[in-house]
């Protein structure tokens, strides 16, 4: 049963000379909660971005439920509507309320109707605690908040595969924990979900796969108690110990 | 000395009062349709000039693409950089050449070359306003699937709108003035009026102190409007907390029928479990 959404083949990406990634093959099935480790410029915010279109692959394909979806035969658009982003910068839109921002996507891309597209951007508001502040503008709410209604705005696509690049990382630390929270909870319902993170605690914990990054290379994949606990790369195992010794 | 100043204002304004107010409004209603009409050919350019070119585009659609840009460039140097006076002469008396017909209606090619400058200078404007949002608003806007025209239509151009008004607003107050070189193909605008009168009464002084206090007032009245209008864009300051008790009783009511993605996967799910 465990089917496969993305399937990564032999991606590439090179900015002017620099290759950023080389060669990425791995795949996310159905419920998988990947956390994608590395350090910064190891390319895994590259890769997520690739894998939502942002940017343009130099080479390799991606595929979206064995369909291509840089062949041209999907819609990228449809493909976005269906694989949701969460950006570390939030990236709400700055003239719609936090209750608009989850509802224009559904209205206009989607076209699901007014009321509806209200009542569900509702109860994923209500998924992340955010819904007292449905009437507030983002450049009112916290850090926090704002990123809780990012979250429920992807959500409100009603996405099969949900990104999350460095979610925490442009928060403060005392809303961090609101954050994960609401990821953990997703987590145990079985999202389908591929974190970039710096937050070891939530890909040992939370993550049923972990994929470290290094040199625009997958070093090392493999479940958290494998890939965390016992690395077998000596990057890993490098990279792993710096970590640590920051905490 | 300055008694006689007012007395032959107070003679003027007696015996052409009415033909003053005319003009007032008619160069109110030639600015302000002019300014709408510049904004939307400014917006217009600004959407098509910022179309993204894709590598993977196909060689017809990259090909339009810089036309597209080239014509809007053309039109936006051309515009700017030749007086109002002129091009207003060119067109209305040019057209009888180029088309075989001529504008019967005053107002039709005053409004048209009006605005036509003024999308020439708002293109511009909008291009920087586009260029001032930042790139999350675009990425988020693609990240959930809209395309170029929805991004740019939904969530680009409203908060472009609010930047530039201060910009929107000098371009209305120009406007205002400088639809006094429309008299040049005779259109009764307020400038036209001194023309006029001055002729007629050979007043000169008069009448122009009655043009400077009126053009005044009209930019100082616009500059009041346009802050209000700024301040009403800007939103509320604070918002209201929504009750929750009454928004937990619509969310419950409703039952959601669709069901959500995960919430499927809670069954068949059969990977390892941290």
């Amino acid at each position: 049963m465990n089917e496969n959404i993305l399937e990564i083949r032999h991606l590439s990406k090179t900015f002017g000379t620099h290759a950023v990634l080389k060669d990425v093959d791995f795949t996310v099935r159905k419920g998988d909660v990947t956390s994608i480790i590395g350090a910064s410029g190891s390319g895994k915010s590259t890769l997520l971005r690739c894998i939502n279109l942002l940017e343009t692959l130099t080479t390799g394909e991606i595929l979206f439920h064995g369909e291509s979806v840089t062949g041209g035969k999907l819609n990228q658009s449809a493909y976005r509507a269906r694989v949701g982003m969460v950006f570390q910068s939030f990236n709400l839109f700055n003239n719609l309320s936090v209750l608009e921002n989850c509802v224009i996507g559904q209205r206009k891309v989607s076209r699901v109707p007014k009321e509806e597209a209200r009542k569900r951007a509702l109860y994923y508001l209500k998924k992340v605690g955010m819904l007292p502040y449905i009437n507030a503008r983002p450049a009112q709410i916290s850090g926090g908040q704002k990123q809780r209604v990012a979250i429920a705005r992807a959500l409100a696509m009603e996405p099969e595969v949900l990104l999350f690049d460095e979610p925490t990382s442009a928060l403060d630390p005392e809303m961090v924990g609101e954050v994960l929270d609401v990821m953990k909870s997703l987590a145990s319902e079985r999202m389908t979900m591929l974190v970039v993170t710096h937050e070891m605690a939530f890909a040992r914990d939370v993550s049923t796969h972990v994929v470290y990054m290094a040199d625009g290379v997958i070093a090392e994949e493999g479940p958290p108690s494998q890939v965390l606990v016992n690395p077998e790369d000596t990057r890993t195992r490098e990279f792993l110990k710096r970590f640590l010794a920051q905490d | 000395m300055v008694e006689q100043l007012f007395t032959d204002i107070g003679s003027i304004w007696a015996k052409y009062g009415t033909v003053y107010l005319t003009g007032i409004l008619n160069t109110l209603i030639l600015a302000t349709v002019s300014t709408l009409i510049g904004c939307v050919i400014g917006f217009i350019c600004g959407i098509l000039q910022t179309i993204p070119c894709l590598p993977g585009d196909l060689w017809v659609k990259r090909a339009l693409l810089r036309l597209l840009r080239g014509i809007i460039r053309v039109y936006v140097e051309v515009f700017r950089g030749t007086p109002m006076i002129l091009q207003a002469v060119f067109i209305y008396y040019g057209m009888p050449y180029f088309f075989g017909v001529s504008f019967r209606d005053i107002w039709t090619v005053s409004i048209l070359v009006v605005s036509i400058n003024t999308g020439a200078y708002m293109a511009e404007s909008v291009r920087g306003g586009i260029m001032s949002i930042d790139a999350g608003q675009f990425e988020g806007a693609r990240a959930i699937g809209m395309n170029h025209f929805q991004t740019m239509l939904y969530i680009v151009l409203p908060q472009t709108l609010r930047n530039i008004m201060p910009q929107i607003g000098n371009n209305y107050i120009i406007n205002v003035k400088d639809t006094s070189v429309m008299f040049i193909i005779g259109f009764q605008d307020f400038f036209a009026v001194h023309k006029m009168v001055s002729g007629a009464v050979f007043k000169y002084f008069p009448s122009a102190f009655l043009e400077m206090g009126g053009y005044l007032c009209l930019t100082l009245l616009a500059s009041f409007l346009l802050r209000r209008l700024e301040k009403r864009m800007e939103g509320k300051g604070n918002y209201e907390l929504v009750n929750e008790d009454q928004l937990v009783m619509t969310a419950g009511t409703y039952k959601f029928t669709g069901e959500a993605p995960y919430e499927e996967k809670s069954r068949d799910y059969q990977g390892e479990k941290p």
